[in-house]
């Protein structure tokens, strides 16, 4: 008998984000296919309904390639392959170390950074997918001299233990406070519903949400995500 | 050379004096009624905007120049020997560094390391992975319990059976006991494996200079892992260094050097390049430790006041290839009882081996064990809590029920109806106890700077509890010092020794040692001061950031002009925890309640509340100890209701190591927490602190398991408490 389940393991996690990606990214599927030289009809017929829908027509990979990312305001060029998550992106070539990997795959909210403005997981994410949208992190958002309300809320009220849950469920409640700074309790839980916290933080984060929201309210704090 | 003195100790409504024989150097403990201005107030965590800015560098987040990363092929079947392993296609794929095969042939659970390799990138690993050939040859297996005990059962270790020897625990007579009781109660409660899940995996970061190795290490216990690194490489200790600046969570999982830091060590030195090994979530679940399944046949009798007069405990629970199932510590020290019999046994199964976990034993014992206790009071006829009252054995938990129940509205609640329509409400409440008292051991640094700030230097590590936080609290109390003038250092074994973080024991094992150290610290500073203050040391105290002559406030030293005048750069002290005094108790007790509401129709359960009321000596920041409680009660749900590792039975594997499978309690699912603490001053060592982290995880899913019998009018006696389960009870399905 032969083990080739890591192999296995790995062709399935492609597919998975290829698939979570849909049809509204080309240059995950054709990376992640392969689709360089589509032989058949079909094929082709799906390059073009994805090519027509998406307006963005680039074959990347498999080997590495240079792109560009703009990450907390700034442009950063990084060289790396296709297969290569937003998460392990900044991790690993951009040094960004407070975006954590917990599940590496999209069900603990610990790698949430905003995408234009909104939530996602980025090991759910290709790197190369995120280029043309703007990256907040956690240290975008603030550093530890000059945190972000919310930030500085989560240290107040103590919604943080080891903290390797912290900056994921942060993103997220800046995420929904942006959306709405009127966010009720409930809005909060709903927000960092799909954050998980080992620790059990989640009491005093509520607390910290709902301190932020009134100093966001108050002060028309800028904020920079 | 020591002295005597006499503390007065002990909790509302009952101090007495207590002679203690202390070191002479040694702070006098603090005792009741001694007022603090730092100590007890709430308190931020000194290294709170490093997390929540994202600069926290924990294991994970190290990068070095040059370094390797590592990856381990692990085995798919649950027992199998190895043929052969073929790793030269992975050698010969660009970029692999090293590569290593499992010496020992064979495999005893599926997610055991077989083989590694460490290349120049993630991807290139996972690539060399694939490449690795392995000849196994499977050999039949069992991972369920029940069938492990079967005589014909396949044997997980060659040497012996599956079952292991029975540890007995006995007082009195239960014969007699029974033979008096008004009424009795049997039945078999059940608790699933539940696995740890610290959000950062294990792993570590391995350096070789020459023969000394440097290794950066996601661990509770740096010089556990430094000494079973210097065992297995042979190296004198002190030719090892562990670092652990911050830790992603432990829970009792990351006590020494597991299999794979030993691997990330062995790669490194193949490569003669540094070697970072993090563990995926799969491998986190499968082979990282976990918390046994249970098996209670539990029979207890109590007369007709409701004295218990026997407990029975036949246990039985496995930990895969591991042990350390027993859960009788709850049977054994709740409640009064002259007549105890317990009975514990591990079952080996081919599973991933256990590991400590948060109280081991007591979750799963509290849980049975106070279930079976409502069930036997309702044959009595008595209310739960007057029964639990009646027979409880802590005098600081008659307090704790009391200020619970008036907290929860016990009497109200209890006697409510559950309600109509197809929702249930149901209260329960169960009692805790736990033992942190802390070691000798630990000692500490304390040195003061020339600019007039303080740092204190322990190799202790913040498994998430804010241990900086209280030694810097600690520290300044001595020093009357603002918190902003102390820093504390931890986490590496360049630091004087302290103890692993497990048990509750940093707080109570390394606070005394930090005092001592500071309060040398301040005599040092003393001498220094009273020469120019025209003083005796012994009539300067130390408050507000001043040194001054206690008679003649005016007559004073700032804490800043006294360092300006150090000879040195810098002048230091140490401190030593010495062994615990005789002291108040050397137990903790603690009791929850929850509120309950339960689906009848869909068997789901929501918990709406807990009242929670611990005891933990002197709690040093209340704002940091809550954080634990509730910590503490949310991770107890999870285990009432959600946790379980599932085994396919036909292919011995885990079916969900992943986080969306395995279910941990989100925000969606934390009920309202009230938390109340009961000062204790027990004298054990210089500040009287006890831990938290066990105490508060003990009782929860107890009070949830009896708060579903009391919503639905029948028992669920097995973990987690699962929509099927309920209707199950309920004779739904």
């Amino acid at each position: 008998m032969v083990s080739g389940s890591d192999e296995d393991e790995r062709a399935t996690r492609l597919s998975r984000r290829a698939f979570i990606k849909g049809a509204g990214a080309a240059a995950a599927v054709a990376s992640l296919a392969g689709v360089t030289a589509s032989s058949s009809k079909a094929d082709k017929n799906n390059d073009a309904a994805v090519d027509a829908e998406a307006k963005i027509v680039e074959h990347l990979g498999p080997g590495a390639t240079t792109i560009e990312l703009a990450i907390n305001g700034v442009p950063r060029k990084l060289t790396i392959e296709p297969r290569v998550t937003l998460l392990d992106a900044l991790r690993g070539q951009l040094g960004l170390t407070g975006t954590k990997l917990v599940c590496d795959r999209g069900a603990c909210g610990a790698c949430t950074v905003l995408l234009d403005g909104d939530s996602v997981t980025s090991c759910m994410l290709l790197a190369v997918d995120a280029r043309h949208h703007a990256i907040t992190t956690i240290e975008g958002l603030g550093d530890a001299n000059r945190m972000h309300p919310v930030q500085q809320a989560f240290v107040e009220k103590d919604a943080l233990q080891c903290g390797y849950c912290t900056p994921g469920m942060i993103m997220s409640i800046v995420a929904a406070l942006r959306r709405n700074r009127d966010a009720s309790p409930g809005d909060i839980k709903e927000a960092t519903a799909g954050n998980i916290c080992r620790c059990g933080t989640y009491p005093h984060v509520l607390q910290s949400a709902a301190a932020a929201a009134r100093k966001l309210r108050g002060k028309q704090f800028q904020d920079k995500a | 050379m020591a002295r005597r003195v006499t503390l007065q100790l002990g909790f509302q409504g009952d101090t007495r004096d207590v002679a203690v024989v202390i070191p002479d150097d040694e702070p006098t403990p603090w005792q009741w009624g001694d007022r603090l201005s730092l100590a007890g107030s709430e308190t931020p965590r000194i290294d709170g905007s490093l997390k929540a800015s994202g600069a926290a560098r924990y294991t994970y987040d190290i990068a070095i120049p040059g370094m390797l990363h590592g990856a381990i092929l692990r085995s798919p079947y649950p027992h199998a020997r190895i043929r052969s392993v073929d790793l030269s296609r992975t050698r010969a794929l660009a970029g692999v560094r090293a590569a290593l095969t499992r010496e020992e042939k064979m495999v005893l659970f599926a997610g055991q390391e077989v083989a590694a390799v460490a290349a120049v990138s993630p991807e290139i690993s996972a690539d060399a992975l694939g490449l690795i050939r392995v000849e196994y040859e499977s050999l039949p297996f069992v991972v369920e319990m029940e069938e492990a005990m079967q005589p014909s059962a396949p044997h997980v270790f060659a040497s012996g059976a599956n079952a292991g020897a029975a540890k007995l625990f006995a007082v009195g007579d239960i014969a007699q006991g029974f033979a008096a009781a008004a009424a009795t109660h049997e039945a078999v409660y059940t608790t699933p494996v539940q696995a740890h899940v610290s959000l950062e995996t294990h792993g570590a970061l391995a350096r070789w200079d020459g023969d000394e190795l440097t290794v950066w290490c996601s661990t509770q216990g740096i010089f556990t892992v430094r000494d079973d690194l210097a065992l297995f490489f042979n190296l004198p200790p002190e030719k090892v260094r562990v670092i652990s600046t911050f830790l992603g969570g432990g829970f009792g999982s990351k006590f020494g050097a597991g299999a794979e830091v030993i691997i990330a060590a062995r790669l490194a030195r193949e490569a003669d390049a540094p070697v970072k090994l993090m563990l995926s979530r799969a491998a986190e679940h499968l082979a990282t430790g976990n918390r046994p399944s249970s098996w209670q046949r539990i029979k207890i009798g109590a007369d007709h006041r409701g004295r218990l007069v026997a407990i029975r405990l036949d246990q039985r629970g496995s930990g895969g290839i591991g042990g350390g199932s027993g859960s009788s510590g709850p049977y054994r020290t709740l409640y009064q009882c002259p007549n105890i019999h317990t009975e514990e046994r591990n079952v080996y199964v081919n599973a991933g081996p256990s590991s400590p976990m948060r109280a081991p034993g007591w979750p799963q014992g509290c849980f049975a064990f106070e279930v079976a206790i409502d069930e036997l009071a309702r044959k009595l006829g008595l209310d739960r809590l007057d029964l639990r009252r009646r027979n409880n054995a802590n005098p600081v938990r008659e307090l704790e029920f009391q200020l619970g129940a008036r907290a929860f509205k016990w009497d109200e609640k209890s006697r409510a109806a559950k309600g109509r329509g197809p929702l249930k409400r149901g209260v329960g409440v169960a009692a805790a106890s736990w033992h942190a008292i802390g070691t000798a051991g630990p000692q500490a640094q304390a040195i003061a700077f020339r600019d007039g700030h303080v740092e204190v230097r322990i190799g202790t590590q913040d498994i998430g509890t804010g241990t900086r936080t209280i030694l810097a609290m600690v520290a300044a109390e001595e020093l009357g010092l603002p918190l902003s003038k102390v820093k504390v250092e931890i986490g590496d074994t360049r630091y004087l020794y302290s103890v692993p973080s497990g048990g509750s024991g940093t707080a109570p094992s390394n606070t005394p040692a930090a005092r001592q150290a500071a309060a040398h610290l301040r005599e040092k500073l003393f001498r220094l001061a009273a020469p120019i203050l025209g003083a005796e040391v012994g009539d300067l105290e130390a408050r507000d950031g001043m040194i001054r002559v206690h008679f003649e406030p005016a007559r004073a030293l700032s804490f800043a002009e006294t360092c300006r005048r150090l000879a040195g750069d810098s002048l230091s002290a140490e401190g030593e925890r010495v062994p615990n005094y005789e002291g108040f108790r050397r137990d903790q007790a603690g009791c929850q309640f929850a509120e309950v509401e339960v689906d009848s129709e869909t068997g789901i359960i929501r918990v709406l509340n807990v009242v929670a009321v611990h005891d933990a000596g002197r709690i040093i920041d209340p704002l940091t100890a809550r954080s634990q409680v509730n910590g503490g009660v949310i991770m107890g749900v999870g285990f009432a209701l959600f946790e379980e590792r599932r085994l396919d039975p036909n292919l011995g594997i885990m079916v969900n190591p992943t986080m969306d499978d395995y279910k941990l309690a989100g925000p969606l699912d934390v009920p309202e927490i009230s938390v109340a603490f009961v000062e204790v001053a027990n004298g054990l060592s210089n500040t009287g602190v006890l831990g938290l982290g066990e105490a508060v995880h003990v009782a929860t899913a107890a009070a949830v398991g009896c708060a579903v019998y009391d919503a639905i009018g029948v028992p669920v006696r097995s973990l987690p408490m699962t929509p099927d389960k309920v209707l199950a009870a309920m004779g739904k399905i």
